[in-house]
């Protein structure tokens, strides 16, 4: 703000103002509904994770072993030249431990979340996912080996939920 | 020079930012523009053309946000665009007003940045949730806080830095902030006030992150020419510079930002830079979280890797050091209405160039700035310099 400016506008209210009618608001909840086809590499990746496998892509030009799968390489712009399966088993690469949920309200037990890479894919191709069996969340380590713990075959539905959590590959 | 006309900077505006304005957004745009205009001692006649820079579309549920805003952005019947990338938008439009003057098509554009937060409730966190990926990510319940929280661990990890050395950057912003007259949040905190705040998602706490703001800030942009006629003190935009990464963002090693690395190369070449921390007199680094200003300071090559706490630390980084950065008080301490934020911090540029700043005027004679924002995915990166 310069200092030749003396007039600042806007006007501040609060919150509970406009959600009690105080001041004049008009509301609406939208219902729009989504159904993404998961296209063609990450359909791999589901029909996958049913079988119980994580799928990867590789690509010869590069050399890398690409998780999650794609349909081409986004580095040499070429299709992929195929399709593989890489192991369950991997290193937390980096983890947060989370009291919030996604509309900003607080959890009691926190989520623990964790960069895992994946054992067989590149260096440093890791997913995203939830880390299990920690009674304390301070037991977890940078560099920590984890493996997935899936849901039972029957269960299974072709989603990244297939997998529950990771858990430590030795006991904390 | 850069392309077919030098640009300036020539007027800069701003509403307050506040959790919830009464204003619509339409008006926010209004005012900001109306004070950039007025400042710039022009009218909305002079105009050639107008970039619009918004977030995203869910925090108003108006999924067409650039026509939405058009009129309270002056583009009735002018050549327009909305500009979007993410937390990055703020400093992009910037970016954007400066091709449109310097591809010698205009001799003028307006640069308009809104945001209106509060009209997602209870809380905007939740549009933030479509912002990920439907196959893989959002099954997981994935927020916009794990994935700073990630990586801020990790920056963390690969440096060792610890929690108290990064809240010095919260305690100085907030502390700026005091100084700026729409700020939000500001606020004289200490380190141990951080470090005690609420955990929401470890290792981030409640004092690490800006609030969620409603608020407006603009830019008049002027082709030499035109600069020269109306002001005897224009401040020239000498460097842009943007770049993106990878959306596949867990396959990037999170300790380091490159995409802002990419965006600060451009720029310096652009702007004949070679020893960023010597020539950069002032700076406004893109501080969502206290930990984005040090990783951003790092990105933008102002400090060596894993070096941005040691100056924070040593005091360089105040706004009476020798390279003071967020002398505003940055999204931490004036609020983050993101698009907005980012335009905000590139307005600070322009008023310490013009030393117009006040109270936050920073020491000696500051004649080079650089604003920088940041967003996407964690992949965005957007950079301009000024040059007074």
């Amino acid at each position: 703000m310069s200092e030749k400016i003396k007039h600042f506008p806007g006007e501040q209210v609060k919150n509970i103002d406009v959600k009690e009618g105080r001041i004049p608001a008009v509301r609406h909840r939208p219902n729009a509904k989504y159904l993404w086809s998961a296209g063609i590499a990450m359909s791999r990746f589901l029909e996958g994770l049913k079988k119980g496998k994580i799928v990867g892509a590789t690509c010869k030009k590069c050399g890398r072993i690409m998780v999650p799968p794609r349909a081409f390489c986004e580095q040499c712009f070429k299709p992929v030249d195929g399709y593989v399966n890489i192991k369950d088993t991997g290193t937390i690469n980096t983890y947060s431990v989370s009291y919030v949920a996604g509309d900003a309200s607080r959890i009691k037990e926190p989520i623990l979340v964790a960069i895992i890479d994946l054992d067989g894919a590149s260096e440093g191709m890791g997913i995203l996912h939830i880390l299990g069996e920690i009674d304390d969340w301070k037991q977890i380590k940078f560099g920590m080996k984890v493996k997935a713990v899936w849901k039972p075959s029957e269960e299974r539905t072709g989603s990244i939920k297939d997998i529950k959590y990771f858990r430590p590959l030795q006991e904390v | 020079m850069f392309g077919k006309k030098r640009v300036a900077v020539i007027g800069a505006g701003m509403t307050l930012f506040r959790r919830t304005l009464k204003e619509t957004g339409k008006e926010l745009a209004w005012e900001a523009s109306k004070m950039a205009l007025d400042q710039a001692g022009l009218e909305l006649k002079d105009i050639d053309s107008v970039v619009m820079g918004t977030a995203p579309d869910a925090f108003d549920g108006v999924h067409m946000k650039g026509e939405y805003l058009a009129d309270g952005s002056g583009a009735y019947r002018k050549p327009y665009s909305r500009v979007f990338v993410g937390g990055g938008t703020g400093v992009f439009a910037v970016d954007a007003g400066w091709w449109h003057i310097a591809s010698g098509q205009f001799d003028t554009c307006l640069v308009v940045a809104e945001e209106k937060m509060s009209s997602c409730y209870p809380h905007p966190a939740y549009a933030f949730t479509t912002i990920f990926d439907p196959i893989y990510a959002r099954p997981l319940g994935v927020t916009l806080i794990w994935i700073f929280a990630l990586e801020m661990h990790r920056y963390m990890h690969v440096h060792g830095i610890k929690k108290e050395e990064i809240a010095l950057v919260s305690v100085k912003n907030k502390g700026n902030a005091l100084d700026h007259p729409c700020a939000q949040l500001a606020a004289k905190i200490t380190v141990e006030d951080v470090l005690n705040s609420e955990v929401l998602c470890y290792p981030v706490q409640r004092l690490d992150i800006s609030p969620t703001s409603d608020g407006a800030a603009a830019l008049v942009l002027a082709s030499e020419d035109v600069a020269k006629k109306v002001t005897d003190n224009p401040v020239w935009i000498d460097g842009v510079g943007w770049s993106i990464d990878s959306t596949y963002w867990t396959n990037r090693d999170l300790y380091y930002p490159r995409y802002v690395q990419s965006a600060a190369q451009m720029a310096y070449k652009m702007a004949g830079i070679k020893n960023p921390p010597k020539e950069i007199d002032v700076a406004e680094v893109y501080d969502p979280f206290d930990y984005k200003e040090l990783h951003h300071m790092e990105g933008l090559m102002l400090a060596r890797k894993g070096q941005a706490p040691k100056l924070t630390a040593d005091g360089v980084t105040q706004r009476d050091g020798d390279l003071p950065i967020n002398p505003s008080g940055g999204l931490l301490g004036v609020g983050n209405p993101i698009a907005a934020a980012g335009t905000m911090k590139c307005c600070e540029i322009f008023w310490q160039l013009r030393g117009e700043a006040g109270k936050r005027q920073v020491k000696g004679d500051p004649r080079t700035g650089l604003a920088q924002a940041w967003g996407d995915l964690m992949q965005y990166g957007s950079v301009v310099i000024m040059r007074s």
